[in-house]
């Protein structure tokens, strides 16, 4: 039975890579980069590390120059610093973004372990429940769910704008999410469950003491990703009202006429954050990898 | 210490394509209370399988698995109880990777058997040192070569106290020089009248400690004897040629 196992063995990992959207970096299974976040850097890619370098600090560089030695002199004679009015004023949208990203982050989380759980379960409804509702929030534009969500919540209920975009963010997300920890949890190999069966464990100590330490581990990596992406889609957020970065930047040029120069401020705002998040990412990807 | 009965077990298979596929066919074996058993037999002849449905980690069609005198085949069994009974050692080891060795062996104990940390802790140094690594008690699995890993699941299964060991081809996966180091603990645990029911195609183990050897075909028991019948004088033509090939 030896050839049997074989067979079923590669029947699931087939059925694996078929349903597997997105990587999740696992010990041995070589693995063809994330999502569309930006590249991570660890100390094993020299080439990443170098642009991460060059791009962090010129993004930097640029921006403390922009900000400190532009000047510009009115009719009246008085000299200001453009750049560093518009940073002034748009970074004031930071909480905003990053509030909406860290608290749907969590909701994404949330949703995420329970899809995630959901398409691993024997049970052949809550399987198709999270299926469908993964198939439904991957095939429609985020911007398109995140109004018709904005609007439809406040339609049925009253809710603030930013509650309602968490919650829009955590279902659009939880599906990715939901992907993610499902590929997550099935790469823990099946030997793991077997031998803490072996010992006597009861089925939730098996989940809670084996499979989900190690998928936490796992998935990481992938959420710090997500987290990222996060990030930048919040952007979107600006369409719904919400003074993030980006509505905050477009606040000024309405009142300027400042485009380019804000939208520059803008982008390299976005971009330092990103930045230092993937930096960030890339140092707990190497800790965990330590740590075995 | 505890007897295994196993009668008349039938376990199929479907495959992909719908066949059917016969793992095990009308299987009996006994293991005595003490006994060390070693099921030997050509790759995919349903050896594994049958070892794996003593604990139920395959489900059999048909038959009876008795351990102790208790059917585990009868739906009302409470088959964790008997896993905790019943030690289990994998050809890859399974340690859990993201626990020090220490922690991988006070885990069943703990939360099985609701042990005191310390006490537990106590237990596994015991069986560490038992099996020769009381010094790796805070390093990761990760961090020990094949056989270390190996003494260290056995250390694992110990810990819950078992009445019986299946051992699962637990020296397949190691490097020559690392077999010995695994086998010497194995040969101690069967001195000391442990139950031990054995897939392994270590003869050397068998003819030292086994007291019977059961050599499986197509799914079948064809032959069942002491290691010195067995190796001396096979009664069947399909054992003589499988012990032609490996010896």
């Amino acid at each position: 039975m030896e050839e049997k196992n074989k067979n079923t063995e590669e029947g699931i990992k087939k059925e694996y890579l078929k349903k597997k959207p997105v990587s999740v970096e696992a010990h041995q299974i070589p693995t063809l980069s994330m999502t569309d976040g930006v590249l991570i850097p660890n100390k094993k890619n020299k080439h990443i590390v170098t642009s991460w370098r060059i791009t962090f600090y010129g993004a930097i560089i640029l921006l403390a120059c922009l900000c400190l030695f532009v000047t510009k002199t009115n009719s009246k004679g008085v000299t200001t610093h453009p750049y560093w009015e518009i940073f002034k004023f748009t970074i004031q949208g930071a909480p905003t973004t990053f509030q909406v990203t860290i608290f749907a982050i969590i909701g994404a989380v949330i949703i995420g372990t329970a899809t995630g759980l959901g398409s691993v379960s024997k049970n052949k409804i809550v399987n198709g429940i999270c299926g469908i509702y993964v198939e439904l929030i991957r095939g429609i534009p985020l911007l398109v769910q995140l109004m018709f969500l904005y609007f439809a919540l406040g339609s049925i209920i009253h809710l603030e704008g930013i509650v309602a975009a968490i919650i829009a963010f955590s279902i659009c997300f939880g599906a990715y999410m939901g992907e993610i920890i499902r590929a997550g949890i099935q790469s823990i190999p099946k030997g793991q469950i077997e031998a803490a069966k072996a010992l006597g464990l009861t089925k939730s100590q098996v989940f809670w003491y084996v499979t989900l330490p190690q998928t936490i581990k796992v998935v990481l990596p992938a959420i710090g990703n997500e987290f990222i992406s996060m990030l930048k889609d919040s952007s979107l957020v600006s369409v719904l009202a919400l003074s993030d970065i980006l509505k905050r930047g477009r606040e000024y040029i309405s009142r300027t006429f400042m485009s380019l120069e804000t939208m520059l401020i803008v982008a390299l705002i976005y971009l330092i954050f990103t930045l230092i998040l993937s930096k960030l990412v890339g140092m707990m990807e190497e800790r965990l990898h330590k740590n075995g | 210490m505890a007897k295994i009965e196993i009668k008349n077990l039938n376990k199929d298979y479907e495959n992909n394509d719908g066949s059917i596929l016969h793992a095990v066919k009308n299987a009996s074996l006994t293991v005595n209370d003490g006994e060390v058993v070693v099921i030997i037999g050509p790759s995919g002849s349903g050896k594994s399988t049958l070892l794996r449905t003593v604990n139920s980690l395959e489900k059999a069609q048909g038959g009876h698995i008795i351990i102790d005198g208790v059917d585990i085949m009868d739906p009302s069994t409470d088959l964790r109880k008997i896993r905790e009974e019943v030690g289990m050692v994998f050809q890859s080891f399974n340690l859990f990777p993201h626990l020090t060795v220490l922690d991988n062996i006070t885990l069943a104990p703990m939360k099985v058997k609701k042990m005191k940390k310390a006490e537990a802790e106590k237990l596994a140094m015991e069986l560490l040192k038992r099996v020769g690594l009381e010094d790796k008690a805070k390093q990761r699995p990760g961090q020990l070569s094949g056989g270390q890993q190996q003494r260290v699941a056995i250390a694992r299964s110990l810990a819950m106290k078992p009445k019986a060991m299946l051992f699962d081809e637990p020296t397949s996966a190691l490097d020559p020089e690392m077999i010995k180091e695994v086998l010497d603990v194995m040969v101690e645990l069967a001195k000391e009248g442990m139950t031990m029911l054995l897939v392994t195609h270590e003869m050397g183990f068998a003819k030292a400690a086994a007291n019977k050897v059961v050599f499986m075909d197509g799914g079948e028991i064809i032959e069942t004897g002491t290691p010195d019948e067995m190796f001396e004088n096979p009664k069947s033509e399909r054992t003589k040629e499988f012990l032609n090939h490996i010896l």
